[in-house]
């Protein structure tokens, strides 16, 4: 019977392949393609926010369209480029990292990430909908979606709790399947405790979308009802309360942040021990760290209220555990230290990458330790100290982590080494940009300008000027990385060996450069 | 054939195929005409219908190759245990969901009601800013500016109800029972037994959701008791649906002869499933229709 003969181990010509995919490598390069795409899409929002703000005066866009255009760069970068790039990671290297032939279910792996282009389209959509005369554009109510602005938005807030609603699905079954795979295909003699520490990190990114993704469904299908079917979940006239979604929002929303977070924090230590030519420090401490931050990540979603007029009580609990969360978060840093204490060091561009995200995700983690005191969130809260804080945490951490990941592994996924010289450029432009744009937007909310309008006073003037001078360079800077991969992906460039790096270890570095089309159908051997 | 696999051997990886990025499509479709929908553009019905029947379609063609595969005998005690474990999870992220459901349910009535109310009453110090002076802590409630309403006696219909659905958890172990000793008579009887029960509790549902309607006033427009009591026994009464309908496909393959007294995996998911329904049943009568 042809339908079930094992496939074939040639990779199946045009563009049946790509949309019928069931191999796990397949999958996994259209989720990093479409993340990266959705990257330069939300940069190219982001540089918009920015060109608006260069100068205290309306010249760019109109208040609405700055509304839609923040809302849509936070959905984007959040749903469209993080969690695609790490989840096509996730796709790419966890089965050659356990030693498995494919994912544990090849053809749902394929609806989740299908899903993805559907949602961003209808993200989008109300856009061009506003073009022949229909609604007022796209959601408008920033990612966080609140009540009751989103219960009063446009038509354009439906499209987005909808695709909200697919990449929903979209995640939890790519979170099953990653679960799944983990739990059950592992190679002979390959423990919990011997899996590599990226995959400890997936495993764990996998059980919180599992535990918090539903809830936000949920949610938007109550904002719909509200806004459609007379329903009161979250307006005071009917006995509901508006706080009740900033809720359910940050028991997702807060999960949501080491969902983004983890996985860079899992490839980190890999590319680390590589170029300090050493094993990694601490892996039980960092796997436990992984385990606790997860549950913690659960427990403290209120501490992004404070400001919502929640009981004290509620706030002091809330800033406690937040606090705690700290304590895990330095294992992980103390163990990143000691796994390049002392090593032969070299610094390719994942090296660079990988010892930026330290420095900028440590900047990050600090000041959110600030922002996590209830007594001075009042003050830092909705200024730009937390804009400032959000992008140190979220590009500092899995930006620069992904882009490690996405240098370290290019050579094993295309056979074809990137240029050094430009990867280098691009770490210290990425570098130095970041920090001339995020910088003033600390000083810019210290100094009280409030986060989320499209104009201000004109004291704010030249932290602005200059963060948005910093920002077109950090905008234009990534598209070396653009460069570096499609000529990779042309197969232009040296050679890359199967090891690919000197210090590379792990069962993904035992196969060729780029490894065959299927690879452990027969379980390899594990000491 | 390389394909037929062990606990040592390949593991199964099918071909490519073209049902998920079809369902992907499918969905796409559908929301896309939900939306225009609620918002009020009559177009919408037509993505709507062509993404539901290609839904369909998919859903019996992926799930009809699973079927094939599995008599073709491809699957091992490998492939087994993966479905077993992404039933097991996809049941857990359902579970997050009511779980987030009744979590809204006991927010409303145990901190918004309370903490709206604080603001009225003379001896409130926030009196003077209360929107409605008037408004008392009370549940049910359609709150300050609702209108009254009549409530759903727990005595009536849905006591029956949760007599039903218990029921129907005994008759589909029941089944199982008989499958397991290789009695595919019981096996049929307690399949069709537990659809009827599905279906049974699924009209005396509607006829209740009718009665709220028509003659109690209670509906999704009264405040927070009519949206709570609506979403939460809504879904679960579209969870029934989708348990009976899965409940009849298991009930057709074992007509025709499908699943051994061993190797009855897809029987065993549709019971989990059943067992879920069953279970959010309990706390929805204790919850929301008797507390």
């Amino acid at each position: 019977m042809s339908a079930i003969e094992h496939p074939a181990d040639a990779p199946p010509s045009g563009i049946t392949r790509w949309l019928y995919a069931t191999n796990h490598k397949d999958i996994g390069k259209m989720y990093l393609v479409f993340g990266i795409a959705m990257f330069l899409v939300g940069g190219l929002l982001a540089e918009l926010i920015r060109a608006e703000l260069l100068t205290p005066t309306m010249r760019v866009l109109s208040p609405e369209a700055y509304n839609q255009v923040i809302t849509v760069h936070g959905l984007v970068m959040v749903f469209g480029a993080l969690m695609p790039i790490t989840a096509g990671l996730a796709n790419y290297l966890i089965p050659m990292m356990i030693g498995a032939p494919d994912m544990a279910l090849p053809r749902l792996n394929n609806w989740g990430f299908w899903l993805l282009p559907p949602a961003a389209l209808l993200l989008v959509m109300p856009w061009g909908l506003k073009l022949i005369g229909i609604g007022n554009g796209t959601l408008d109510t920033g990612w966080t979606m609140y009540a009751p602005l989103s219960i009063q938005s446009g038509p354009g807030a439906d499209f987005a709790f909808i695709a909200v609603l697919l990449l929903g699905l979209s995640s939890t079954m790519a979170s099953i399947n990653i679960i799944v795979t983990i739990l059950n295909q592992r190679a002979p003699g390959m423990t919990m405790l011997k899996v590599p520490v990226f995959v400890w990190s997936w495993l764990i990114t996998a059980l919180l979308l599992v535990a918090v993704f539903p809830a936000l469904m949920a949610g938007v299908i109550m904002l719909i009802g509200d806004r459609h079917f007379g329903t009161h979940f979250f307006s005071a006239a009917g006995g509901g309360d508006p706080v009740l979604w900033e809720h359910i929002f940050w028991f997702f929303g807060h999960p949501e942040v080491y969902v983004l977070l983890l996985p860079s924090a899992g490839i980190l230590p890999h590319i680390l021990a590589t170029f300090a030519r050493k094993p990694i420090y601490g892996y039980k401490a960092q796997v436990y760290s992984f385990c606790v931050i997860g549950v913690l990540s659960i427990v403290v979603w209120a501490h992004h209220m404070f400001t919502s007029g929640m009981p004290p009580a509620a706030n002091i609990y809330f800033m406690l555990s937040t606090m705690a969360i700290s304590v895990p978060v330095a294992v992980l840093f103390f163990c990143w230290f000691g796994t390049v204490w002392r090593g032969a060091m070299t610094f390719e561009t994942p090296m660079l990458f990988a010892l930026g995200y330290i420095v900028l995700f440590g900047i990050g983690g600090l000041t959110g330790l600030v922002l996590s005191d209830a007594a001075a969130d009042q003050q830092y809260h909705n200024t730009y100290f937390l804009v400032a804080h959000f992008h140190y945490a979220l590009f500092g951490g899995p930006v620069m982590g992904v882009i490690a990941g996405i240098y370290y592994y290019l050579p094993k996924v295309t056979g074809r080494m990137y240029s050094e010289t430009l990867g280098r450029w691009h770490f210290w432009l990425t570098l130095i940009a970041f920090n001339v744009t995020f910088i003033p937007q600390f000083l810019a909310g210290i100094a009280g300008m409030p986060r989320r309008i499209p104009d201000y006073a004109l004291q704010f003037w030249h932290f602005n000027l200059v963060s948005s001078v910093g920002a077109f360079v950090l905008g234009a800077s990534q598209l070396l990385l653009v460069y570096n991969i499609v000529r990779a992906m042309r197969g232009d460039g040296e050679q890359a060996s199967g090891r690919v790096w000197e210090g590379a270890r792990g069962l993904e570095f035992t196969l060729p450069s780029p490894p065959p089309f299927h690879t452990f159908t027969t379980p390899p051997v594990i000491e | 054939m390389s394909a037929v696999t062990d606990e040592h051997g390949h593991y199964f990886v099918p071909e490519p195929s073209p049902y998920p990025v079809l369902l992907a499509g499918a969905l796409f479709l559908v929301g896309l005409g939900a939306a225009l929908l609620v918002n009020s553009f009559a177009l919408g019905w037509a993505p709507l219908a062509a993404g539901g029947g290609l839904t369909v379609y998919v859903l019996f063609g992926w799930f009809g190759r699973v079927v094939g595969e599995t008599r073709a005998g491809v699957y091992g005690l490998k492939e087994d245990r993966a479905f077993r474990w992404g039933m097991m999870w996809f049941i857990t992220s359902e579970v997050v969901f009511f779980a987030s459901l009744f979590g809204v349910l006991f927010y409303e009535r145990n901190i918004a009601i309370p903490w709206l109310a604080s603001f009225s009453g003379p001896h409130s110090p926030l009196s003077a800013y209360a929107p409605w002076p008037a408004f008392h802590v009370a549940w049910p409630s359609s709150g300050p500016a609702g209108k009254p309403f009549g409530i759903v006696s727990p005595w009536g219909i849905p006591a029956l109800n949760t007599l039903i659905l218990l029921s129907s958890g005994a008759t589909v172990t029941w089944a199982h029972a008989g499958l397991r000793a290789g009695n595919r008579t019981r096996l049929k009887l307690g399949l069709a037994l537990t659809i009827l029960l599905g279906v049974t509790f699924l009209a005396f549902q509607a006829r209740e959701f009718a009665h709220a309607y028509d003659e109690l006033g209670l509906t999704l427009h009264s405040g927070v008791y009519g949206a709570t009591f609506f979403i939460l026994t809504g879904f679960h009464g579209l969870h029934v649906t989708v348990g009976t309908i899965m409940l009849s496909a298991i009930l057709v393959r074992a007509f025709k002869g499908d699943f051994t007294p061993q190797d009855h995996f897809g029987f065993e998911a549709v019971s989990w499933y059943w067992h879920f329904v069953d279970v959010v049943w309990l706390l929805l009568f204790v919850f929301v229709y008797w507390l």
